[in-house]
């Protein structure tokens, strides 16, 4: 009988450029405190926010993608058709189908590429690094484009004191290619589908159809506080263990952006190194969900805190529950 | 072995010190954690979960909201320990 031909792929991948997008405006505590009666005193201190960045009405969440993705290619220094995977990573494109992915495919000139979005909220982007490594691994792929992209402000509801006033909109992005020397760790991913209810939106598109308010965002804080401040060290604390490290090999720490509490309480459980870098971008660019690890290493790496060949620890955790981790050697 | 409650305040107290800088001596029976020691809900969360692992309880969110003294949360984790 003939034989299929499989691929083998390359031995090793890793991250060769990362692009960033933020939403143009800056939204201070002061500008969103009013309809939750609430104060920027006891925003920053229970958040760490100081500003959130948010999109104009017209910017779309291709259009953020598209400038992050640009910035990455280019950083990568390949050209956009030697892309042949595209996978984005949102939570808010407001189509159900077709995917933004093909869309954003398209205007990138990445060709033919096989193109999907995924759905794993603030792990998302941590989801998609570790699809991404798998199929350049495989054969499959030979350059992965990841983006992570929102415009968490579309399903806010102003009045909401949950998590409304915690959001912003950004995009980030990363070209990821075959290596010669491992630079993606394996990943610890998984899922607690019993806290589904814990964070969510208010309704369905069915419900839309049948009169209900157009779907906003919700958490219910505390238990949601407690699994991301004490579950998710844990897991953290096994991409380490997995990769073959110890706490003190980490250079960077890249949590998801979701309070600056749970960072620190992260930071003391995990026991990472005291000069250890960390992804604090929260405090100007709020809450962006899929994008909030990539535009966190942005930053870090613009403004020199961490640099190119560092060893940085990325968690991702959020709606599902849902939550990845893994080691990467940064571009 | 179950501690009594003396000594389940005095790790509290120690817990509630760490984590909010209160000193440890202002953490007593009738203090409310809220209005007299001035922590937050989140502290709150982070306090329980410690206390949690401390010794060795298991405190249901739902129940968190009736913790709202000292005696109250000593009383709890005194209580649950058997």
């Amino acid at each position: 009988m003939t034989q299929m031909t499989i691929n083998r792929g390359a031995d090793y991948s890793r991250i060769l450029g990362l692009g960033a997008a933020r939403g143009e405006n800056l939204v201070t505590n002061d500008d969103v405190a009013g309809p939750i009666d609430s104060s920027d005193e006891w925003i920053r201190q229970r958040t760490g926010i100081s500003t959130r960045v948010r999109a104009n009405a017209t910017t779309s969440v291709i259009d953020l993608a598209e400038r992050a993705a640009r910035d990455a290619i280019a950083a990568a220094g390949i050209d956009a058709s030697a892309i042949d995977t595209v996978i984005l990573s949102t939570i808010t494109y407001p189509v159900v189908t077709p995917a933004g992915a093909p869309v954003l495919a398209e205007r990138l000139g990445c060709g033919t590429a096989a193109s999907y979005d995924i759905s794993a909220a603030c792990a998302g982007y941590c989801y998609a690094i570790a699809q991404a490594d798998a199929l350049i691994r495989a054969g499959q792929s030979t350059y992965v484009l990841v983006v992570g992209a929102e415009k968490m402000s579309d399903f806010i509801d102003p009045t909401d004191r949950s998590i409304s006033f915690l959001l912003g909109d950004g995009a980030g992005a990363v070209v990821m290619g075959p290596s010669t020397t491992p630079a993606v760790g394996p990943t610890v991913w998984g899922s607690k589908g019993e806290g589904a209810p814990l964070i969510g939106v208010t309704s369905t598109w069915l419900d839309v159809r049948d009169g209900a308010d157009f779907p906003t965002l919700r958490q219910e804080g505390q238990p949601v506080f407690k699994w991301a401040s004490f579950d998710m060290p844990k897991v953290a604390a096994k991409a380490i263990e997995v990769a073959g490290l110890s706490p003190a090999d980490i250079q960077v720490f890249i949590p998801h952006q979701a309070n600056m509490r749970i960072i620190d309480q992260m930071i003391k459980t995990v026991g990472l190194r005291e000069d250890v870098a960390v992804g604090r971008d929260i405090a100007d660019s709020g809450n962006t969900s899929a994008a909030s690890i990539p535009l966190a290493t942005e930053r870090l790496l613009r403004e020199g805190a961490a640099k190119s060949g560092d060893l940085a620890l990325q968690i991702g955790f959020g709606a599902g529950l849902v939550y990845a981790a893994q080691v990467v050697v940064l571009p | 072995m179950a501690l009594s409650e003396n000594e389940v305040l005095a790790g509290l107290a120690e817990i509630v010190a760490e984590e909010t800088g209160v000193d440890a001596a202002d953490v007593v029976g009738e203090k409310s954690f809220t209005d007299d020691l001035d922590i937050d809900s989140l502290s709150m969360m982070t306090i329980v979960t410690l206390a949690e692992e401390k010794f060795d309880v298991r405190i249901p969110d739902e129940d968190v909201k009736n913790l709202v003294t000292v005696g109250d949360a000593v009383k709890y984790i005194t209580g649950a320990q058997a």
